[in-house]
Formats: C-alpha cells, structure tokens, sequence
C-alpha cells in the first residue's frame, strides 16, 4: 500500500538508502526535530522512525538521495562527522537551496513522525487510524441564522 | 467484436452512472465501458495509520502524481490549475468533497444578464426536477430555503458546522454577509443503506464509511440491478463511424490489453471535460479529420477549470482540523454581478476545516512558522488543529484560447495520445480573484485568525473540468444541442461537464449530474425521433 509498491518502477528511483545514506539522514532528522523530554516525545532520528522512513520513500526516492547527497556536498564530506554547529550551519543552506527535493524528503520525514503512537499521544490525538472510530464534531446552533434569513432573497431571476 | 448494444457509454463518474440509471427503465441493452476498476472501501487511506501520507502518493488528487494503471497522463504544465481526477468506478465521485451545490438561475442568462459569454439553451428551471431526482439517489444534506436559491429542501439536515464553521458564522453575521449550510451529498443519517458520516476528515480519498454518495455506492448498485452492464478495466480509444456519418460503437483495450470493437446503435461521453474531447479528438476520421463531431473547432476549447485561491487563517483557540468533512458553509455574498468591484460575475466562498499534522507540520516548516530544532514542537502546537480554510470558487467566463489538444508526444500505457492543457487567467477573472482573496483575509480577521496566508493557485485544483463540448442552438457555436446530441453525429452525445456553457462559481457535480438525467430524460421521450 501506501507509496510503497514491491516492485516500484524505476522511474522512482532506488527504493533503498545505503547505510551511508542513513546515517546522512538520521543526522538531518536530528537537526530538524530532536527528541524533547518537555513534550515527551522521540526525535525524527529515533530508530522506529527511521526504520518507517527508510521503507517510505516511494514515489521520492530520488528527491530524498538527491537531499543527502547535496547535504553531504554542503557539508564538504560527510554530514553526520560534523559537529552539532557546523550540521545546524549545514542544514540553514539545505534549507535555502534544497528546493522540491527537499521538501519532498521532509514530507516523507513527517509523514512517518507524525504517525509514530508516542508523538500522536503527545499531540493529543488516539493512536488510531481515522476509521472505524471516526471524531466527533460540535453540533451548529442554525439560529444563528435569523439576520440571514431576515435580510431575504439574494439570488437573481433570470 | 461482440453483439451490438442499444447505448454504449463511456466513463462511469458522476454523469455516466446518473445517465445509465435513468435510461435503465428502457429496457434497452446498456454497456458502460470504464477504464478503472472498481474500489474497493477497505482499500481507502482512512483505514490505515498511513491516511495522511497517502493523500500525497497512491490517493493524491493529480494523476499524474499517483500514476494508477487507469490514470492517463495529462499535460497540464501549460496551466496555473493542475487536473485533479479518478479514473475508477465513480470516476471524480470518489475523491471529491462532495460539496453539491447547484448553479444558481442568473448562471444560464449571463449574456442576457451582464453582456458577457453566452446564454445557455436551458435554464435553471428545466434542471430543476432533475436537481431534486438527484439529490434524492445522491443522498443530500442540507438546509431548505437558503436566499441565494429559489426555494428547495434536501433529503437530510446538514453537516454540524463545528467550531470553525461556527466561528465564521459568527463573524458573517457581524459582518452583515450571507452564508448558508453547504448542501454536502453526505449521509447525515442512515439513508438507503449507506452509513450515517461519522467525521473520518478524509472524505477526499474516498468514504471508508459509505457516507459519502460516489456513485459507485449510489447510482450504480441500482443501474446494474436493473440491467445495466458495467465492464471495467476497458479503455476506449477512439470513437468509430460509418460511410453514413453516425457512430458504429468504440474501439476499447480490455482488462488483458486486447482490443475490442463493441458496436452500439447510440454512443454516450461521459468521460469528463478532459476525457471527453481527448477521445474525440483521437476519433480521426476522412469525415472528420480535426475529430470527431467537431466542425465548429470547439471540441477541447472554452475550457472552464475554476481558479480557486485559498486562504488561511490559525486562530489561538482549538477548530476542527482534519475531524470532519472537508467542507461546512458557503457565501454567496459575492456571487451575483455587482460592477461596483471591477469584474462581472462573482465567486462563492467555501469554508473548510484544517489539515492533519503532517500537513500543518509541512506547511509551517516551509513558511518558516516553524524552525528546525527543538523549537519545533512548541511550534507545532500553536498551530496544529487551530486552522480553517475559504476557498474562493470563481466563474471564470468561457474563452477559446483555453482548452485541450492533444500532446504531440505523450501518450497513456495503451498508447493512445495524452491531453495537454492550455489554460491562462482573464483579467476579468483574475479581478475576481484579487476581490475574493481581500474580502476572506478580511473575514478570517474578524473571525479572529492572528495569521492569514493567502494561496492563489498551488493549494487547491479543484477538480472541476468544464466547457470543452459545450451545449447550444448553433452549430457552429456549439458541440452538442439542447439536449446533449452532437450537432455533426446524430447518434453521438455529450452528458458530461463538457457541455457547460458557462462554470458558475460553484462546484459543478450536482448540476452535471441533473444534466445526464435530463438528457436521459429527453433522450427517452424521443426514442423514436432520436436521429431525426
Ligand atoms: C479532488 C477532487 C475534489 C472534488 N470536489 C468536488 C466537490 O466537492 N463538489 C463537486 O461538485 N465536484 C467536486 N469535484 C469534481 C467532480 O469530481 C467532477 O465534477 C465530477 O466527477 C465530473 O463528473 P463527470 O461525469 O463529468 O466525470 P468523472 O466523474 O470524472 O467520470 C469520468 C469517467 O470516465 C472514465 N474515462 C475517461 N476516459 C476514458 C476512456 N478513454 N475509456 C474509458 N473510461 C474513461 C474515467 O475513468 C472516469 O471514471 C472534485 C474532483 C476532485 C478530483
Ligand atoms: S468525514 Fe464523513 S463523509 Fe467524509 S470521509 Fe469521513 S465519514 Fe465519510
């Protein structure tokens, strides 16, 4: 399911990232939401996290190699050796040149944080799919209405 | 080749399933040919943890983004409104929002009106039993008596409003705007068999509930009851006509790649404003060499596709977010002409909900609302579920220059020529644009939005494809008749959005829909007259 396939066309790209490549992007997603013990929740470099991400990457395969491989250029050599200033000053110029790609690779990064049971939790919503359970939603009160009503017809004869 | 049939139709969306239920009680021996298969509910994103990474691959709005074996490419890089379909059983029925409003009366007068486009050759009042028909076998929701409409009631009460539709309720009425309940063609209660909304917020990818009417769930369990054959997984190709001029029936690729000739005594589009002209105009013949029915040059032209800007607003306190069907209210304040604000014609606002997180988290990352670093949790919960959102529906009036030809290059997975969209903004329309965007950042205010964007053409591609065939009395000005048949090919008709003659600024399904019925309507009072 998902923007997963077993056999995606090669028009998407490598399914797989290297071990490199993960590390690369670990560190990103370190960068771009850590851990917080205030909101108690994981970061986006969590293993869990990175598992779902690695086997997400669908349709974006090559926008999320393309993403690393500039991180790395910007990072002159590899991204996740740098020290936590030098990776901040890093990710500053990804996000300034990044382009489709990047926002592409970030997408993939939220769509597999945010459904992680211990953000959904921190964020006030149920670990669940939206089916079966649905939401509820605040029943109206029509009399509001009356004005609307009272000012009359609106519509054009024709 | 197989046995010749009574009518052979082509899509099975909104129009097809409406058009094949109502000639059903003919008897007549029906096909209906579909190049996508039948969905299953159990397949729909709101089933799983992954709903909202879906919406942006396998259930994405643009076919060109989701690359389904029925998806056809389409070439809409000539165009600032992207094409938004679902090739599937139901066609755009099962991703829309099902938001049902009709056109308004003034939306068929506009030249006798305000002296611009064309008048269509029918009116309000001819559609309005088969409005009514519709919503019926529809299942709508909605408020009776609504002052933007000659009166009419709707067979449920309306979506809640929530928080959001609530708040811009109380801000309209301060403001001294009209806004009504949307009509939504959604279960508010059981009705027919189908399962009351219970606010999934994912009417888009499709109603893992039923409560959303597609017509795969509506029209078509009754049309095949009744007799209607349905095949799918079959792509037409090409419309096929004899040495008298009138159509012999359509060559189609079937569900293992073979292709078949189905001859039919009458052919019905119904493939969408898009679908419609690219199959004409792949019909080639010696008779019609620029395709098929179309000698005033109109076929793929006066393409209507509703710019739709949006704005946004975040408020301090909690709206509904992603719990509840997309959409809640409309206004009409701005939809009939009032020359005073530069433009002719008017737009409809439509009030939605909000995103889930990984939308919100997305947008505010890229706006800068929200930073990389630890900063970003705060972040994120000032603005998660504190969103709602007016989309600016607006009649962009019908100009030849925008329209559908056929890419010199690409082609779909069977190798038949792909769309390619030529589609520009008018001055008039994007006045209207401009008009709308200042009176919903002004609403948001009021409604107590602390931060409003505006969104003029990315956000929404609502889907509404329109005008490519159009209707009328002249055939030199027009595709089809009155009443849906080709002016060139007397046993060929349109039922689809490509007849309108003009878009309104409202969402289109309920009105193409009344308009299948009516065609079905006519077609059957003059069955022994139909070629004359
Ligand atoms: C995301 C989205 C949201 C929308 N929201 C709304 C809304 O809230 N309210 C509203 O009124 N409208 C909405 N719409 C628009 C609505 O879906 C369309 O107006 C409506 O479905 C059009 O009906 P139709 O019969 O003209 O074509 P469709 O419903 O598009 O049906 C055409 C069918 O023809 C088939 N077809 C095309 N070519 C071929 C071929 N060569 N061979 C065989 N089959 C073919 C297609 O697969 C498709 O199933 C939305 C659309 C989208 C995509
Ligand atoms: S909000 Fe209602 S109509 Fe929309 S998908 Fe959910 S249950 Fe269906």
């Amino acid at each position: 399911m998902s923007n997963t396939l077993a056999n995606p066309p090669p028009s998407w790209g490598d399914p797989n990232l290297t071990d490199a490549e993960k590390r690369t992007l670990a560190a990103m997603c370190a960068r771009m939401i850590p851990a917080s013990d205030e909101f108690k929740v994981p970061g986006a470099d969590d293993p869990l996290i990175q598992a779902d991400i690695a086997k997400s990457l669908g349709r974006d395969a090559t926008a999320v190699h393309d993403t690393l491989a500039l991180l790395n250029r910007i990072a002159g050599g590899d991204f996740a050796a740098l020290p936590v200033a030098k990776q901040e000053e890093a990710c500053a110029t990804l996000r300034a040149e990044g382009g489709m790609n990047l926002t592409l690779t970030t997408r993939i990064v939220l769509q597999c944080y945010y459904r992680d049971d211990r953000v959904m939790i921190s964020l006030g919503m149920e670990p669940r799919p939206p089916f079966p359970k649905g939401h509820v939603l605040p029943q109206g009160d029509w009399s509001l209405l009356d004005p609307v009503r009272a000012r009359g017809k609106i519509w054009r004869d024709a | 080749m197989t046995d010749p049939v009574d009518i052979l139709i082509i899509g099975s969306g909104a129009s097809g399933a409406a058009f094949a239920w109502s000639m059903a009680d003919t008897r007549m021996r029906i096909v209906c040919l579909e190049q996508g298969d039948w969905v299953k509910p159990t397949d729909y994103p709101a089933n799983g943890r992954d709903w909202e990474a879906r919406r942006y691959s396998d259930a994405d709005i643009l076919p060109n983004r989701r690359q389904h074996p029925a998806d056809y490419p389409v070439n809409d890089t000539n165009s600032i409104t992207k094409i938004a379909t679902y090739n599937a059983v139901g066609g755009g029925t099962v991703h829309y929002a099902a938001h049902f409003p009709r056109l308004h009366p003034s939306d068929f007068r506009v030249r006798s009106l305000d002296g611009v486009a064309e008048d269509w050759p029918i009116t309000y009042r001819t559609l309005e039993p088969f409005f009514t028909e519709n919503d019926r076998m529809m299942g709508v929701a909605g408020l009776a008596n609504d002052p933007s409409y000659p009166d009419h009631a709707y067979p449920m009460p309306p979506i809640p409003p929530g928080r959001s539709g609530t708040r811009f309720a109380q801000a309209m009425n301060r403001l001294g705007w009209h806004w009504w309940p949307s009509a939504a063609a959604i279960a508010t209660r059981e009705y027919e068999g189908r399962a009351p909304c219970i606010n999934l917020g994912h009417c888009l990818p499709g109603c893992a509930q039923g409560a959303k009417a597609s017509t795969d769930i509506t029209y078509w369990p009754a049309a095949i009851r009744a007799g209607v054959e349905l095949r799918t997984n079959c792509r037409v190709r090409e419309i096929t006509i004899g040495p008298d001029g009138m159509a012999t029936g359509a060559i189609y690729y079937n569900r293992d790649g073979q292709e078949v000739f189905q001859p039919a005594h009458v052919v019905v589009m119904a493939a969408n404003g898009i679908g419609t002209p690219r199959l004409l105009l792949n019909s080639v013949s010696a008779k019609f060499p620029n395709g098929l029915a179309n000698s005033s040059g109109l076929v793929g032209r006066n393409l209507m596709l509703h710019p739709w800007p949006v704005v946004q607003g975040w408020f301090n306190d909690e709206m509904d977010g992603q719990r509840g069907p997309i959409v809640s209210l409309w206004s009409k304040q701005f939809y009939e002409t009032d020359t005073s604000r530069g433009f002719t014609r008017g737009y409809m606002l439509q009030f939605g909900r909000g995103p889930g997180p990984v939308g919100e988290a997305q947008a505010g990352l890229e706006s800068g609302r929200m930073p990389w670093g630890p900063g970003h949790h705060a972040a994120m919960r000032r603005y998660f579920h504190r969103r709602a959102h007016i989309g600016i529906a607006c009649d962009d009036l019908p100009e030849e220059h925008n329209r559908i030809i056929l890419d010199p290059t690409l082609k779909d997975s069977h190798g038949i020529p792909a769309p390619r969209i030529d589609y520009t903004v008018s001055p008039n329309t994007a006045a209207m644009m401009e008009h709308g965007i200042a009176r919903a950042t002004e609403l948001m205010r009021e409604a107590g939005a602390h931060t409003t964007t505006v969104s003029r053409e990315v956000l929404n591609y609502p889907g509404h494809l329109l005008g490519t065939c159009r209707m009328g009395t002249n055939p030199e000005r027009s595709v089809v008749n009155e009443w849906g048949r080709s002016h060139d090919v007397r046993n060929l008709f349109v039922i689809d959005g490509s007849v309108f003659v003009t878009g309104g600024g409202v969402n289109p399904t309920s009105t193409i829909q009344a308009i299948a019925l009516y065609i079905a309507q006519q077609m059957k009072q003059r069955l022994h007259t139909l070629f004359d």
